[in-house]
């Protein structure tokens, strides 16, 4: 790792660091009110959901239309455990339950989805995503489309912040490894990967399944938020939504995600005021955003502190340079 | 047996209105490979004009109905010039974000200017019942099927005969090719977009006229079934959108009679998986093989 | 031939009822360098297809040192020992040059995904084993310097050469080079001439081209094979495929002997 590596991270971290104490401070000392801690914890589950399906998405290259799928099988899952296991640790155990669940659901439509390519996968997800919330809606005992009442409300913004950390981090490290960049190879060319000895439906699944397992932790968190669950909560709008994030984010940029999904959570609820013009704005700003920046807010590429500070600084010595050489022609 | 064939026609119905908003899917995404999504709302928008031209202009059914269809087809070009002509050269999935921004704006548009409450829409065609045999059928059905039909013998002879309909099938096959062919490749994509969302308009006023209650979101549902018959008929086949429409109205119709009503969308959504999963292309798509 | 690495034996293959290859067979040794060559549309890019099992004969057999790989999955193909390039360059346009070899190294590596997400030490040992593997055969190709230049901004020849950099980082026993000198000039051709033989000397790898370029074919193959209308015409050294009738009878057209 060299200098400019080090001093990189070492102001990320810090950037990092004092983001968590901004949140976790104040949520400490109960200064948020119950509807800013309710965005907050929003915000914080739809960065996981944007990050984990980025890796289908971004980095596997993948249109998959069915992500909040996923979600409604993690929720329902985790909301029936805490319902029905009274444990010590019972509530990082139903995450788990609802992430593991996700995750095999993932592995049973991706067996046979993953052969698909392109916007065929992209409509089957859908059809997917559709099925379970349809399923959801037609079985009385998880409440139906009566909704399921009565979980505990016990998502903090810590432990939704050490999700949304955990999955980060793991998006970072896991593509940054060999089996990242497999799945980026297949994402590029499907064939040379193949022949570069990638086993690409292996990776498919791996990547498929790893998203699922996210987005069933994010459903797990919005249930034990929300307290009731409805299954037309996870439509096709949904899933389309957490699309836009990552795209508007930039396709394969793990921090475009994040910055995408807290920007479109936040921005709604930042609107307000405008009431009814208020998903007007919204929709003009998307439209204008992909004109403009067809390629999403950071492209491939990841964002950092430092590179930002060093465009400031060459910016600001820019400008000064070029004053001095007008200065030198008078 | 009667209530069979009952069920049958009543699928038809109803599968003739996607086949006309699949139509349009099925030709923008065979032309330019992009699945737009504002062509939902294009509907929406197409049953309030419509409303608005009848019940404020107080104008005839016949003119109220062509002014709307006239009215879509521009927003389908107008679609087309925002959301995917300065995305041409971008990814692909940017002019695909950009049709779910047009998508949310108009629902929102038509929510500020009409209220979001669903109205009335205020049309009854008295058109007598047909009888065949023992079997009548209700004048409205008989109409939209044969509108249906008609249309789609249209739009079939115009692709096949025409120079505009020869241009937009030489786009689909290579849109480089064609435009070093001298086609104009800006004014076809623009006749497809037009020809696309008039013809959902049709469906629109048709479907309105069966479920007579519009709202901002209506477009929604009968947008995605109809997305996905052109996906099961071979998206960007045009007998293939026709077909899968059919099919999926019979289907939707067939489950509602015998099955469960709120399992008619699961059952279309499996029969989406299980024609995918046998025959990835769709039912009249052709198999394309990368070329290594 | 005492000893055959890549034997193909009466390969037979159909697309939708049309025969493209009709009971091919020949051999390559060890560390040799043999030619596929033939008029467009022979369908020697679909031998290299079949061998690397992108699609599956109709009927027929590839083996390679004596094991069937026909009907193999391609990445099994490649671990077995045979690497390939594309003839329209097929790189990861967008990663790195380093991530475009270090990826074809992914089957020797041996650490697990948890192992990788969690940065154990196994994590940094083949990590930086393979980094330094990866430099080292970019500096052969002298590539070094691009390292952390995205391979779709890299000049043609370098991209072509980064190609084949990518196939051997596996150290392969068989590398299929398809058209590797197409979109060159001549001093490129002549400068790929003495890689690919440098290639093969230092690698000991046995090397199966496809070129129309006859200058570098005849300049670096100890063997050829003629390909036309999916049959092999005819095989041997060199000359004698210069000389023989039917092979100028194939490129030329019937008329003009």
């Amino acid at each position: 790792m060299n200098a400019a590596n080090r001093k990189s991270w070492i102001i990320n971290l810090a950037a990092l660091a004092a983001l968590t104490a901004a949140l976790l401070i104040p949520a400490r000392l109960n200064m948020f009110n119950d509807y800013i801690k309710g965005v907050i914890t929003w915000t914080l589950v739809n960065v996981i959901m944007a990050v984990s399906l980025n890796l289908v998405c971004g980095l596997l290259g993948y249109l998959a239309l069915g992500h909040a799928g996923f979600m409604a099988v993690g929720a329902y899952a985790s909301a029936m455990v805490s319902l029905n296991w009274k444990v010590p640790l019972s509530f990082p155990l139903a995450l788990l339950a609802g992430g593991l669940a996700a995750a095999a659901a993932g592995m049973v439509i991706g067996i046979p989805v993953l052969r698909l390519k392109g916007d065929y996968l992209a409509i089957i997800t859908l059809g997917f995503g559709e099925i379970v919330r349809i399923i959801l809606n037609n079985i009385p005992a998880l409440g139906g489309a009566r909704s399921l009442r009565g979980i505990p409300r016990i998502t903090t913004i810590p432990a939704a912040y050490l999700a949304v950390v955990i999955c980060v981090a793991l998006m970072f490290t896991l593509g940054r490894s060999r089996h990242g960049r497999a799945i980026l190879s297949i994402r590029e060319d499907e064939v040379a990967a193949t022949s570069s000895g990638i086993p690409v439906m292996y990776y498919k699944m791996l990547a498929f399944t790893i998203a699922a397992f996210f987005a069933g932790i994010a459903g797990g968190l919005y249930a034990h938020n929300a307290g009731t669950l409805n299954p037309n909560r996870f439509n096709f709008d949904r899933s389309i939504e957490y699309l836009v994030m990552v795209v508007l984010g930039g396709m394969g940029s793990i921090t475009g995600a994040v910055i995408a999904a807290a920007v479109l959570t936040a921005l709604p609820e930042m609107l307000r005021w405008l009431s009814d013009y208020r998903m007007l704005i919204y929709s003009l700003a998307l439209i204008l955003m992909m004109l403009f920046r067809p390629d999403g807010l950071l492209g491939t590429a990841e964002f950092s502190i430092a590179r930002m500070l060093e465009r400031v600084r060459r910016a600001r010595t820019g400008a000064r340079s070029s004053r001095a050489d007008r200065g030198n022609d008078g | 047996m009667n209530t069979l064939i009952i069920q049958i026609i009543n699928g038809l119905h109803v599968g003739s209105v996607y086949a006309l908003i699949a139509l349009g899917y099925t030709m923008v995404y065979g032309i330019v490979k992009l699945i737009n999504f504002a062509h939902g709302d294009v509907i929406m928008v197409g049953a309030y004009i419509t409303l608005s031209l009848l019940s404020s202009a107080a104008l005839p059914f016949g003119i109220a109905a062509g002014l709307g269809i006239l009215f879509c087809a521009a927003l389908g070009v107008a679609v087309e010039r925002i959301a995917y002509k300065p995305l041409r050269n971008a990814p692909r999935i940017s002019s695909l974000i950009t049709t779910i921004g047009v998508s949310y704006f108009l629902q929102n548009a038509v929510q500020m200017i009409y209220s979001p409450t669903p109205r009335p829409f205020p049309i009854r065609i008295n058109i007598p019942a047909v009888a065949i045999g023992s079997l009548r059928i209700s004048g409205l059905t008989f109409v939209t099927i044969l509108v249906a039909v008609l249309l789609m013998i249209a739009l079939e002879a115009f692709v096949r005969r025409t120079r505009t309909g020869k241009a937009m099938r030489a786009v689909s096959e290579d849109l480089q090719a064609a435009q070093l062919m001298g086609v104009n490749i800006n004014t076809t994509i623009s006749v497809t977009f037009a020809i696309g969302a008039a013809l959902a308009a049709v469906g629109a006023i048709l479907y309105s006229t069966a479920y007579p209650s519009i709202s901002p979101t209506m477009g929604a549902m009968p947008g995605l079934k109809a997305f996905i018959a052109a996906v099961l008929g071979g998206i960007g086949i045009m007998p293939g959108a026709m077909l899968g429409g059919f099919l999926m109205g019979v289907a939707e119709s067939l489950t509602k009679g015998y099955i469960s009503t709120q399992l008619s969308d699961a059952v279309v959504f499996g029969i989406l998986i299980v024609v995918l999963l046998v025959k990835p292309s769709g039912i009249l798509g052709r198999h394309a093989s990368e070329k290594v | 031939m005492a000893d055959t690495l890549l034997e193909i034996k009466d390969l037979c293959v159909q697309f939708g009822g049309l025969s493209a290859l009709e009971r091919v067979s020949f051999a390559v040794s060890p560390g040799e360098i043999v030619g596929l060559i033939g008029p467009n549309g022979a369908g020697k890019t679909t031998v290299f297809n079949l061998i690397t099992g992108i699609y599956p004969p109709t009927s027929g057999s590839v083996t390679l040192n004596g094991r069937t790989i026909s009907g193999k999955k391609t990445h099994l193909i490649f671990q077995s020992g045979v690497a390939r390039t594309f003839q329209n360059i097929r790189l990861f346009k967008k990663l790195s040059v380093l991530d475009n070899v270090r990826i074809a190294a992914h089957s020797q590596m041996r650490y697990g995904p948890l192992t990788g997400a969690l940065r154990l030490p196994g994590y940094w040992r083949d990590e930086s084993e393979t980094t330094a593997r990866a430099m080292d055969m970019l500096g052969i190709f002298d590539l070094a310097g691009y390292a952390e230049a995205t391979a779709s901004s890299l000049p043609y020849g370098a991209q072509r050469r980064l190609e084949i950099a990518r196939a051997l980082i596996s150290r392969p026993r068989l590398l299929l080079l398809d058209e590797p000198a197409a979109g060159m000039n001549p001093t490129e051709t002549r400068a790929l001439m003495s890689t690919i033989r440098e290639v093969r000397d230092r690698f000991g790898v046995a090397i199966l081209l496809i070129e129309h370029d006859m200058r570098l074919v005849m300049g670096i193959c100890e063997r050829l094979v003629v390909l036309d209308y999916g049959q092999v015409i005819a095989a041997g050294a060199p000359d004698e495929i210069r000389r023989d009738e039917r092979v100028v009878k194939a490129y030329l057209g019937g008329s003009a002997v």
